[in-house]
């Protein structure tokens, strides 16, 4: 429970940020304190904070030392962080399609081969995963996912790609990942998804947000074509469930 | 309305501004002036606000031309010399172009980035409130990547105001301030001395990502893999090989290399003028002195356009013009740079 974790640590990060720490490891309990201690800046805005960035098991927090200093505001944001979690709200949730393998997904086989199974049981147990939002980070819109079935943990690739494509699905170590350009990525690359996270002159400009939940399903490297087209031309691939 | 064209321009070169703030929480990238000192006093010398966009010119040689009119300008920054046709113009000075000249600038001697202010600022269309270029993200305005030969600014035209030179304060020469942290506990008292006590060069692999630092080995207590957390401009990074990195303007939002200090917001502009392989030394300041740094910077900021109308300004004429020029013991700092750092999340 949240609730046996240890009080949050103030790392200073520069003399214009501090790390609000609760966690050192990917800990659920950890990151749902994260978002909630966001939430409550972004409720009840403390004077001189410019932005926040919500982490796995951090919040790092920018502020502008001309308007408070460090102690005034660490005392503060201890305050607000032991502050008991606030009920779960309902959260937003996402399917988002996926054309796994192939020139897509080109890692899909060997990581079949390394975990001794077949590709559709791959696609099948990243197909069956409930994801969460932990953080969003890197490159515009790339959102990392907690809750990757246990079976899928492998470590990174030795020799990190400098260029992966842009909509790249992919997993390494605990974690799964959604990365909308196209970046360097030492992780096994699935398949691809023809959804932006981050899409400059749409309405939103960033789709997925920190606490979101995340479903995958598979669709046919046709559809992928047809979709990716439409997602180019600014419509919102996506499905959010109302459940 | 009158066009500043961009008759030549070496790579590392691009339109940079405060920076864009307000979306690191999606992983967008801040960006913008690597000196914002500098940047600052560029556009000071031509009645910009001090954060407007300019262009930031890396350590090569860059031309400007005036077309279809005047068009008034001001370089800081990096020391390089500048003339137009072949009479010097003074850095820290601003400087009217007549349709048709054109300003050249030489390679940076001793630095790494100068930058040219135009009067009315550059224009384009901001997103998240900047111009500022993100290559990586195609984010930035006019052009969203590096300059090239051929681009142009429209701009409102000279507005015939005199033109200044300004003297700033001289930036601390000593070594560059940093508090430890955020994950100063991730070594060792030796090493944490090592880091501290060593002679640090910038390597030639470095860009506006990051900075490579040569030096001895910094060894971690517990290996080089933290949980990815966020990160900020002077985030100095400790990975497997043990060779800082020290993280500027376009870094990632997050890391998972564990931080081992922070430089100070005084001093990140003057780490970033650090040409490759010039040699300097980290001091460790406590954060009631990095926020009285942090204050005092972004007073001086503040205060730059009073300077220009007291009398630390100084009206240009030919002495001027040669006092500005002597640029003691630069070196030239073109030859040493690569400006490539790979990265993963």
């Amino acid at each position: 429970m949240a609730a046996t974790l240890p009080p949050p640590r103030l790392l200073p990060s520069g003399d214009s940020a501090v790390t609000v720490e609760f966690s050192r490891t990917i800990d659920e309990d950890a990151n749902q304190r994260v978002l909630a201690l966001d939430k409550a800046l972004a409720a009840s805005p403390i004077d001189g904070i410019t932005e926040t960035v919500p982490t796995y098991r951090s919040l790092l927090v920018h502020y502008d030392p001309g308007k408070i200093g460090f102690d005034a505001l660490g005392d503060k944001l201890l305050a607000l962080a032991s502050r008991p979690l606030p009920p779960a709200t309902k959260a937003r949730r996402w399917r988002i399609p996926v054309a796994y393998g192939g020139e897509h997904g080109i890692d899909l086989e060997d990581v079949a081969k390394a975990l001794s199974t077949t590709p559709d049981d791959i696609v099948a147990r990243h197909v069956g995963g409930d994801y969460k939002v932990a953080m969003i980070g890197f490159t515009p819109g790339w959102s990392y996912l907690s809750g990757l079935d246990k079976s899928l943990h492998m470590s990174r690739r030795q020799n990190p790609r400098l260029l992966t494509p842009a909509g790249t699905i992919s997993i390494g170590g605990i974690q799964a990942g959604i990365q909308c350009l196209a970046a360097p990525s030492g992780w096994h690359l699935l398949g691809r998804t023809p959804v932006r996270t981050y899409q400059l002159h749409r309405n939103p400009t960033f789709l997925t947000e920190p606490g979101d939940r995340v479903t995958f399903f598979a669709i046919d490297h046709k559809t992928f074509a047809e979709q990716d087209r439409a997602a180019e031309a600014g419509e919102i691939i996506a499905e959010q469930v109302h459940a | 309305m009158s066009r500043l064209v961009v008759a030549s321009i070496g790579p590392a070169s691009s339109v940079q501004d405060g920076g864009r703030h307000g979306a690191q929480r999606y992983g967008l990238t801040v960006s913008g002036a690597m000196d914002r000192l500098s940047l600052a006093a560029a556009n000071a010398l031509v009645g910009n606000e001090p954060f407007a966009a300019a262009v930031e010119i890396g350590p090569f040689g860059a031309a400007f031309t005036a077309r279809d009119g005047a068009v008034r300008v001001a370089i800081s920054g990096a020391p390089r010399n500048a003339d137009i046709a072949g009479n010097p113009v003074a850095m820290g000075a601003s400087v009217t172009l007549k349709d048709g000249e054109t300003l050249t600038l030489g390679f940076a001697r001793g630095g790494a980035f100068t930058y040219l202010a135009i009067e009315g600022a550059i224009k384009g269309e901001p997103v998240f409130g900047s111009l500022a270029v993100n290559a990586r993200a195609g984010l930035g305005s006019p052009y969203p990547r590096p300059l090239q030969a051929g681009d142009e600014f429209n701009v409102d035209g000279a507005s015939g105001a005199p033109d200044l030179r300004i003297e700033l304060p001289k930036p601390a020469s000593g070594p560059i301030r940093v508090v430890l942290g955020p994950q100063d506990d991730e070594f060792d008292d030796a090493n944490k001395a090592l880091f501290l006590s060593s002679e640090w060069k910038v390597s030639a692999t470095s860009d506006r990502m990051g900075y490579r630092l040569d030096g001895p080995p910094i060894k971690h207590l517990y290996g080089h893999n933290i949980v990815s957390d966020g990160t900020v401009n002077g985030s100095i990074q400790v990975p497997g090989n043990g060779s800082p990195i020290a993280l500027m303007m376009d870094r990632g939002t997050s890391g998972g290399y564990p931080k081992i200090a922070t430089v100070i917001t005084a001093d990140v502009g003057r780490l970033a003028q650090t040409s490759a392989g010039t040699a300097f030394r980290f001091k460790q300041v406590s954060m009631t002195e990095a926020q009285d740094e942090a204050r005092k910077f972004a007073q001086l900021i503040r205060s730059l356009s009073d300077r220009l109308r007291s009398s630390d300004a100084v009206a240009l004429n030919i002495e001027a013009l040669s006092d500005a020029n002597v640029a003691g013991q630069a070196v030239n700092a073109v030859d040493a740079w690569t400006w490539q750092v790979a990265a993963e999340p």
